[in-house]
């Protein structure tokens, strides 16, 4: 029979292709998440080149380096990169890494699709960074891209809205193919509620990229038409509204930031348990608490435009709802510190990094908290008081979760330990330059310091000092990490199997390095 | 063959690349004509796109017909379809929201109603504007226009659809009892149909500009009437496209009572169109 004989036939070559090719054509689901996580590490050192300019323009009031048009699409340059080519996919990458060795899987669903969704990615950032060295300069309005000040770019503008076209073709191929292989190519016996958070984290972060990049992908085309085409949906001199644009970019950006977030939390769901050698305390919780989180993500839009100028009832609706995240939250910060209550901890590099997000990400929390509260939001509003909350989110949160996965998981990657010292130091260095960073964005925040201006008030200069100064520490001691990376790709001590010793899970039943295709057969422990 | 007892694993592809190249293409050759470049870059990009495609799809294609797909893969197939179609209703839902938004809140802020500072901004900037719909702004964009009456084309168009969804699940129906020429009568009817609708609506387009001076600069109205009209047209020529290339499929003996995935994923896209047109009729048209 053809089937068979064809089938047979796709398992004869083990191995990868040979050559440089190999990357460009590759099915393989290690491969490919190879490709998007070195895509993201290269991308992080450009986004982060582009921070430490914003930085050093900041070190001291008045302008010096940089002229006030290049400062601000620095920012917001700053911003794309790191959002779209930095966190979603490295965390993609982790995606394919670890899902198909998660559940059984041979590979993920749609091999080739996946090819592509890696592979445009690449072609989206030389068309968005291609900007930069245009007439007029790269876009300068945010990465928001407000209507009307984004309208007013330069030759930039149809770049942008394209380059996010593309990077959202890509976006949603990469979530239908993750969403695809966890409902279709678990092992067999393996139920939904069987499965590690970070497959769990991952379905809902996938459900919610194919649910609103496409809204990202409208409200940039009506910006596209109202620049080109003549339309008036952002301008009310026609009968539209230039604050629609905000709440339509909205409801896209909301739910995107816990499309930051929720893969992060199934990381460090996976690394804590290990390291403290328990099982996870509040499994199913946990996976009530995501999919509330994602779906009240739906409904907080408007808590990014309490200073917009909206009817009291909407300041009112969006302001509860948006302190409801904390309780979904607050589930899955109790249930980590539960783990580890009374367990027999021990503080690898990556235990660090989940510990570092556990109490950082929790300081950024607090503060969404406070920017939550509409009456003192609209002081706060738009000041690096709003700086300080994300980046402590993002970076302590987002980054650190992929830091510690990349440690996790880099032994079963490369087949050997990272160097563990090196490790060490890079969490110790970065977090106390990234607290010298990040922290002082409060005082002058609530000092009333506003963002995305290259100049300010003298009496703001000493702390921005400081700020920029743990910029550029925590900037250069990321060096370290690709060392780190690069040294354990090298070689090193033998990883086993399990790697770790109070590891849990499918992926530590394959050797390391895991084999090219893992599980052709499906397993049987769930059957 | 249903059971996985060992996967189904595609080898090395070489179209997503070349795909990715073609929309590189397109998309720098278009940002560079709307800032006054040529067309020549974007339209190679297109013309390698829908290359990339045929050979791609017909890759695919040639493999199922070699029997190289399991029922996991099958599986794997209708459910990134399902999703796609999910992703595309959201972004359908982004121009409804647009409208939903400028009926219900810009054009009576606009007009001096609600809390706050309406009734002052108003009368500063856009004294005198009384907010009905349609409209095409307190300045009045585009000047004097009349408004797409539902009758009787977009009447029309809404009896073609709903005829072209009963053809094409009579050819559903034909397929499952494995009348392979039933199908193919059927579906050549139901894209008979689809492109009937999409020359109506191009005949609707020009009465538009020629005689209701109704463009897409017709301000809010006239932005919202193209944007929602022109991509579910858009959607709709799509839609027709594939459902000829099942067809075509069909002729060439393709597709049994048990493996006709493709038909499947058309007829869904086909329903999608069909239910996102009699939100316009309602939405848009009539309401």
């Amino acid at each position: 029979m053809s089937t068979a004989a064809a089938g047979h036939h796709d398992h004869d070559d083990h191995g990868p292709a040979k050559g440089w090719t190999r990357w460009l054509w590759t099915t393989n689901h290690k491969d490919i998440g190879t490709l998007y996580l070195l895509f993201s590490l290269v991308m992080f050192f450009i986004g982060g080149g582009m921070a430490l300019i914003i930085r050093a323009e900041l070190f001291q009031p008045g302008l010096q380096l940089v002229d006030p048009l290049f400062f601000n699409s620095m920012t917001t340059m700053h911003a794309l990169v790191m959002i779209f080519g930095v966190v979603m996919p490295a965390f993609v990458g982790l995606a394919n890494w670890m899902i198909p060795m998660m559940i059984g899987g041979p590979d993920m669903a749609l091999p080739r699709l996946n090819n592509w969704s890696f592979w445009i990615m690449p072609f989206a950032f030389l068309l968005l960074l291609s900007t930069l060295f245009m007439e007029g300069g790269g876009p300068a309005g945010g990465w928001t891209l407000y209507a009307p000040l984004s309208l007013q770019g330069g030759d930039s503008f149809a770049f942008v809205i394209f380059s996010i076209h593309f990077m959202g073709i890509s976006s949603v191929m990469g979530s239908i193919n993750i969403v695809a292989t966890i409902f279709n190519m678990r092992a067999p016996g393996m139920t939904l509620m069987q499965m590690p958070l970070f497959v769990w984290t991952w379905l809902i972060t996938a459900y919610l990229l194919i649910a609103v990049i496409p809204v990202l992908a409208g409200a940039v085309t009506m910006l596209l038409t109202d620049r080109f085409f003549g339309t008036s949906f952002f301008n009310a001199a026609g009968g539209g509204d230039p604050v629609m644009y905000q709440h339509i970019f909205w409801f896209f950006g909301h739910p995107e930031v816990y499309i930051l977030i929720l893969p992060a939390f199934g990381i460090i769901s996976s690394i804590i348990p290990t390291f403290a050698r328990k099982p996870l305390f509040g499994y199913a919780s946990m996976v009530y608490a995501t999919a509330s989180i994602a779906f009240l993500s739906f409904i907080v839009w408007a808590h990014h435009m309490f200073t917009v100028g909206m009817p009291l009832a909407g300041e009112m609706f969006f302001m509860f709802a948006t302190m409801m995240i904390s309780v979904p939250t607050g589930v899955k910060v109790f249930n980590w510190i539960a783990t580890m209550w009374r367990g027999s901890m021990t503080f690898e590099t990556p235990m660090l990094f989940a510990i570092g997000f556990l109490v950082m990400f929790t300081i950024g929390g607090l503060s969404g908290l406070m920017l939550a509260i509409t009456p003192a939001d609209i002081q706060y509003h738009d000041t690096y008081f709003v700086v300080a909350h994300f980046h402590y989110v993002l970076v302590p949160g987002a980054i650190y979760s992929i830091m510690a996965a990349t440690y996790y998981w880099m032994p079963k990657w490369t087949g050997n330990m990272y160097d563990e010292k090196w490790g060490k130091i890079h969490f110790w260095v970065s977090t106390v330059f990234l607290n010298v960073l990040f922290f002082p964005m409060h005082f002058v925040g609530l000092a009333g310091m506003p963002r995305r201006i290259p100049d300010y008030n003298l009496q703001f200069a000493d702390w921005n000092a400081v700020a920029t100064i743990g910029a550029f520490g925590f900037g250069f001691s990321q060096l370290i990490f690709v060392y780190v990376i690069y040294k354990c790709i090298k070689g090193g001590e033998k990883a086993t199997d399990e790697v770790w010793e109070g590891a849990d899970g499918l992926e530590w039943t394959v050797p390391s390095p895991a084999p090219y295709h893992t599980f052709e057969k499906p397993p049987a422990q769930y059957s | 063959m249903s059971s996985p007892s060992s996967y189904y694993i595609p080898h090395e592809a070489k179209w997503p690349i070349i795909g990715s190249i073609a929309l590189f293409a397109f998309f720098a050759g278009f940002a560079s004509l709307l800032n006054g470049g040529g067309w020549i870059v974007m339209a190679l990009g297109a013309a390698l796109l829908v290359y990339m495609m045929v050979r791609w799809f017909g890759e695919v294609i040639a493999e199922s017909e070699n029997g190289q797909y399991s029922a996991q893969v099958d599986v794997s197939f209708r459910m990134s379809m399902m999703w796609f179609i999910f992703s595309e209703v959201m972004f359908f839902g982004a121009f409804f929201g647009a409208l939903f938004y400028a009926r219900t809140f810009s054009g009576p802020w606009l007009s001096g109603l609600g809390e706050g500072g309406a009734a002052a901004t108003n009368a500063v900037l856009w004294s005198g504007f009384d907010y009905v719909w349609p409209n095409n702004g307190p300045e009045q964009l585009g000047d004097n226009y009349t408004p797409m009456h539902w009758f009787p084309l977009p009447v029309l168009n809404t009896l073609i659809l709903l005829t072209s969804g009963v053809t094409c699940t009579i050819a559903h129906h034909a397929i499952k009892h494995g009348d392979r020429a039933k199908m193919v009568r059927w579906l050549l009817a139901t894209c008979a149909l689809g492109f009937f609708f999409v020359i109506m609506q191009a005949v609707e387009y020009y009465e538009a500009y020629a005689h209701l001076n109704l463009k897409m600069t017709t301000g809010i109205y006239g932005s919202t009437f193209f944007m929602l009209t022109g991509f579910h047209g858009f959607h709709v020529c799509m839609g027709a496209i594939i459902l000829l290339i099942v067809m075509i499929r069909g002729t060439r003996k393709h597709f049994s009572a048990t493996n006709h995935f493709a038909f499947e994923a058309a007829a869904w896209y086909w329903h999608f169109v069909d239910v996102v047109w009699l939100g316009l009729f309602i939405f848009v048209y009539i309401l």
